[in-house]
């Protein structure tokens, strides 16, 4: 449990961006608050969930969570929605009108951009979000600045009657730092009041209060010229001045201690009036933001010309100390200080892997055997490491739920060499019922020849194991309806005799069910029935082991691809025509097996035992 | 307090407890009443990948991040993983390595090789390493999940505060949730001190031999 929970107001602690905000959320008298879990953005509302006095749920996508957090709004209830970057493209319907009727309790969206790409699919900058929609945006610099200013973006939401983007970076959310928390002020729900001509957007009631949204960004405008969230920090070295938000000032402050820096909290729209002060007073002004040029932008708009910013920074990755030092030397001429003294080693790649005894690993050892027969369109989630090796067994990966509507066009644009292929789609049960169902649903409606495999490990398995409506828990891990993903999926329209149910441990069955279904041209769903190994529901079995005497080297038990299965030795051999093979004879970790014997399924000769004959399962 | 900021860089493979020793050492640091901060990237490593945290204490700590070439200590909780992450190490910063190798899948498999003495190589490119066999020692314990007190007890002389505040921090984990593993972390904790000042010893040695 976070620290956070029940710190007294006025403690220091160590807490990470989301374990601040969570925090800083729950003081501000927030009373609702959604989310979909995100990487870096998930431990928000797992934080949230612990507090007391405050409604916090799981969403089945960020739309929804969205949507959740409006109407707790337009309800008075101060309501808060977090989620990462990626998931403000989804929320993003909801988020063009809302901004133009604004709110009633005030609303802020936290987004946490993945820069660096440490678990993401792409590198977006969520700040075009803020402008496109026409919020303001507040950048947090660590944690206790999280937790200051989702506070104060309550009160600017209410202020301005706009919601917030908060957004953050995964340097940001993970770091942890010294916070001193407060106490929170109670904020009462006032209740719904109808109000038609305000929230039914009808091109008439819209129209009539764009004008208010236009005019607001003035307002907007002037708070930021005048907020303490943007503060001039003097310097005596003259030569260069930064403007700088979010971690990156940070970097910005340990690389040049003795430059004048304007640090900018509350950051769109752009105070052009601090910018142009601030200007005036150095010999070249850079602009330093992760990841696009947007504030470099709006002030080359506003007519600042002469001012630096992606022509010397990349616009890729984090601004850390190691990229800022040499972009920045060779502006004012100076020698690059002396990097490390020690050369980089590189040993070879350690690549994530699956977990021993994942149910994943099952269904992608199969569509590996099935590879030349198949084109696989997959989503996001663990399984995406199944287009790693040793199953090569992934054709895809683009967003949430796309693994259906691919396979839908790759199956109406199959060429002469396709035209005989299967094309199956893989997806996770929480993806599924992110974005999956629709997907699932065209391929029903336009007939398409699409096997949709369904990984259901009844858990939100990458981000760490979140409940969603499939697990039979909420976030705060009370009992919930549990969604029956077979009868899901009939619903949506696919026949019952094409909806399959299989163990993804008895690799044969799986194998078996894959070919027959693919040789259907009718869509049909395959549904997994194993917990992640990680969840509460997984039971660990006894370890087995390797008869090193039984063990022929065919290396078959390897491409079940378990990372307790390890080569002991190889061995060359020489085949009567001449060639030469390698034998693999392989180990099993007994401290890392867990027993699920998919490797048993795969050995031929039957090399693999238990480790103990007699050990009773655990 | 001066304007010394430590720089600790501790690295290994997702599920190792890498991210929980990190929590510790930055706990013992702001109780000694350093600002601090600790940072990683989790992500997907989370899955036997590779993980690194930084953590960093001062009288004002500015970027969360050690740069290349600034740590005055590098943590390896395995030692591949340690050769990885060397070229951290400023000039004069020590390596306190596990020795225990750990083959991903990919080498497992043949891909790729494993090198044949990481710490060699190391000591080759000039880095002060000292090497503690905490495996070994989990084991003769009787738990292997000890190596994360272990290697925090290898570098417990090697702060800007005394090893009490870090074993205390160790200990009063354990005797709040589970009272019958204080002995045995102290114990671990007292291991890990003693085998660094043994491969201590060693570097002096060789470092005369030479």
């Amino acid at each position: 449990m976070s620290a956070a929970v029940q710190a007294q107001p006025h403690t220091r602690l160590l807490l990470s961006g989301n374990d601040a905000i969570a925090r800083g959320v729950w003081e501000a008298g927030a009373k609702v608050a959604s989310a979909y879990p995100g990487t870096p953005s998930t431990e928000i509302l797992e934080s949230l969930a612990l507090y007391p006095d405050l409604y916090a749920e799981w969403s089945v996508n960020e739309k929804v969570a969205l949507e959740v957090a409006i109407g707790g709004s337009m309800s008075g209830a101060r309501s808060f929605c977090a989620m990462k970057h990626v998931g403000l493209n989804v929320a993003s319907d909801a988020l063009m009108t809302i901004t133009v009727a604004g709110v009633v309790g005030g609303l802020v969206i936290a987004v946490a951009d993945d820069v660096g790409m440490s678990s993401s699919q792409n590198e977006q900058d969520s700040r075009y979000w803020g402008r496109f929609a026409h919020m303001p945006i507040l950048e947090p610099a660590d944690s206790q600045e999280a937790y200051e200013m989702v506070k104060y973006a309550f009160e600017l939401s209410e202020a301005c009657n706009t919601p917030v983007l908060l957004r953050l970076t995964t340097r940001v959310c993970h770091v942890k730092a010294v916070v001193e928390v407060g106490e929170r002020v109670a904020h009462d729900i006032t209740g719904f009041a109808s109000d038609p001509r305000r929230w039914v957007m009808t091109p008439a009631n819209a129209k009539g209060q764009i004008p208010a949204q236009i005019a607001r960004e003035t307002k907007l405008l002037a708070l930021a010229e005048s907020s303490p969230l943007n503060r001039m920090e003097d310097g005596k070295d003259r030569r260069i001045g930064f403007v700088t938000s979010g971690p990156a000032y940070m970097h910005v402050r340990e690389c040049f201690p003795d430059s004048p820096v304007l640090k900018l909290g509350f950051t769109y729209p752009v105070p052009v009036g601090l910018v142009e002060k601030m200007a005036s007073g150095v010999a070249h002004l850079v602009v330093v933001e992760e990841t696009e040029p947007l504030m470099e932008n709006d002030l080359k708009a506003a007519g600042l010309s002469r001012i630096h910013g992606k022509d010397l920074l990349p616009r890729l990755g984090e601004l850390t100390p190691n990229v800022l030092i040499p972009a920045i030397h060779g502006l004012v001429g100076e020698p690059l200080p002396k990097g490390s003294v020690y050369p980089k080693i590189d040993p070879f790649p350690r690549p994530p892997t699956m977990c021993p005894a994942c149910p994943h690993m099952g269904v992608y050892y199969s569509l590996s055997r099935l590879r030349k027969q198949v084109q696989i369109s997959g989503d996001i989630g663990c399984y995406t490491l199944g287009a790693g090796h040793p199953w090569n067994a992934l054709d895809t990966t683009i967003s949430m739920g796309a693994s259906m509507g691919i396979a839908l066009g790759m199956d109406k644009a199959r060429s002469e060499a396709t035209k005989d292929k299967g094309v199956v789609a893989v997806i996770g049960d929480s993806t599924f019922l992110h974005m999956g169902m629709p997907g699932l649903l065209d391929i029903v409606y336009n007939r398409g020849n699409v096997t949709a495999i369904i990984l259901d490990n009844r858990t939100t398995g990458m981000t760490g194991g979140q409940n969603h409506p499939g697990t039979g828990k909420s976030l705060t891990g009370e009992d919930a309806p549990r969604i029956d993903f077979a009868k899901l999926v009939e619903a949506l329209g696919v026949a019952p005799e094409r909806i399959r149910t299989v163990d993804p441990y008895l690799l044969p069955v799986v194998y078996k069910t894959i070919k027959e279904e693919i040789a259907v041209p009718a869509p049909s769903v395959i549904i997994t029935t194993r917990p992640c190994v990680l969840s509460e529901f997984y039971d660990r079995l006894s370890p087995l082991k390797v008869i090193d005497e039984t063990c022929t080297g065919c290396a078959n038990c390897i491409k079940v691809g378990c990372p307790a299965i390890t080569v002991k030795r190889t061995e060359t051999r020489t085949r009567a025509d001449g060639t030469t093979h390698e034998l693999k004879f392989t180990t099993i970790d007994t401290a890392m097996c867990t027993g699920c014997r998919m490797c048993v399924e795969s050995c031929g000769p039957k090399a693999i035992v238990p480790a103990q004959p007699t050990a009773v399962a655990q | 307090m001066n304007d010394v900021i430590t720089n600790i860089l501790i690295c290994g493979i997702g599920g190792q407890g890498v991210m929980t020793a990190a929590e510790i050492l930055a706990q013992a640091a702001m109780a000694q009443g350093f600002d601090c901060k600790k940072s990683e990237i989790a992500g997907m490593a989370q899955r036997g990948g590779v993980v690194t945290s930084h953590v960093r204490f001062g009288r004002k700590v500015w970027s969360p991040v050690i740069t290349p070439g600034s740590a005055d200590l590098l943590v390896a909780f395995e030692v591949a993983e340690g050769s990885r992450w060397a070229d951290h190490l400023r000039p004069g910063g020590t390596a306190m390595v596990n020795t225990i190798r750990l083959a991903p899948p990919i080498v497992s498999s043949g891909l790729y090789k494993y090198p044949a003495d990481p710490v060699a190589q190391m000591r080759a490119a000039g880095v002060p390493v000292i090497e503690v066999d905490a495996g070994t020692i989990a084991r003769d314990l009787g738990n292997l999940r000890l190596v994360n007190t272990i290697m925090l007890g290898a570098i417990a002389d090697h702060l800007p505060f005394p090893a009490s505040e870090l074993e205390e921090q160790i200990v009063g984990r354990f005797r709040e949730r589970k009272p019958a593993m204080v002995e045995v972390n102290q114990r671990a904790f007292e291991a890990g001190r003693q085998a660094s000042q043994r491969g201590n010893a060693d570097v002096s040695a060789r470092a005369v031999n030479s």
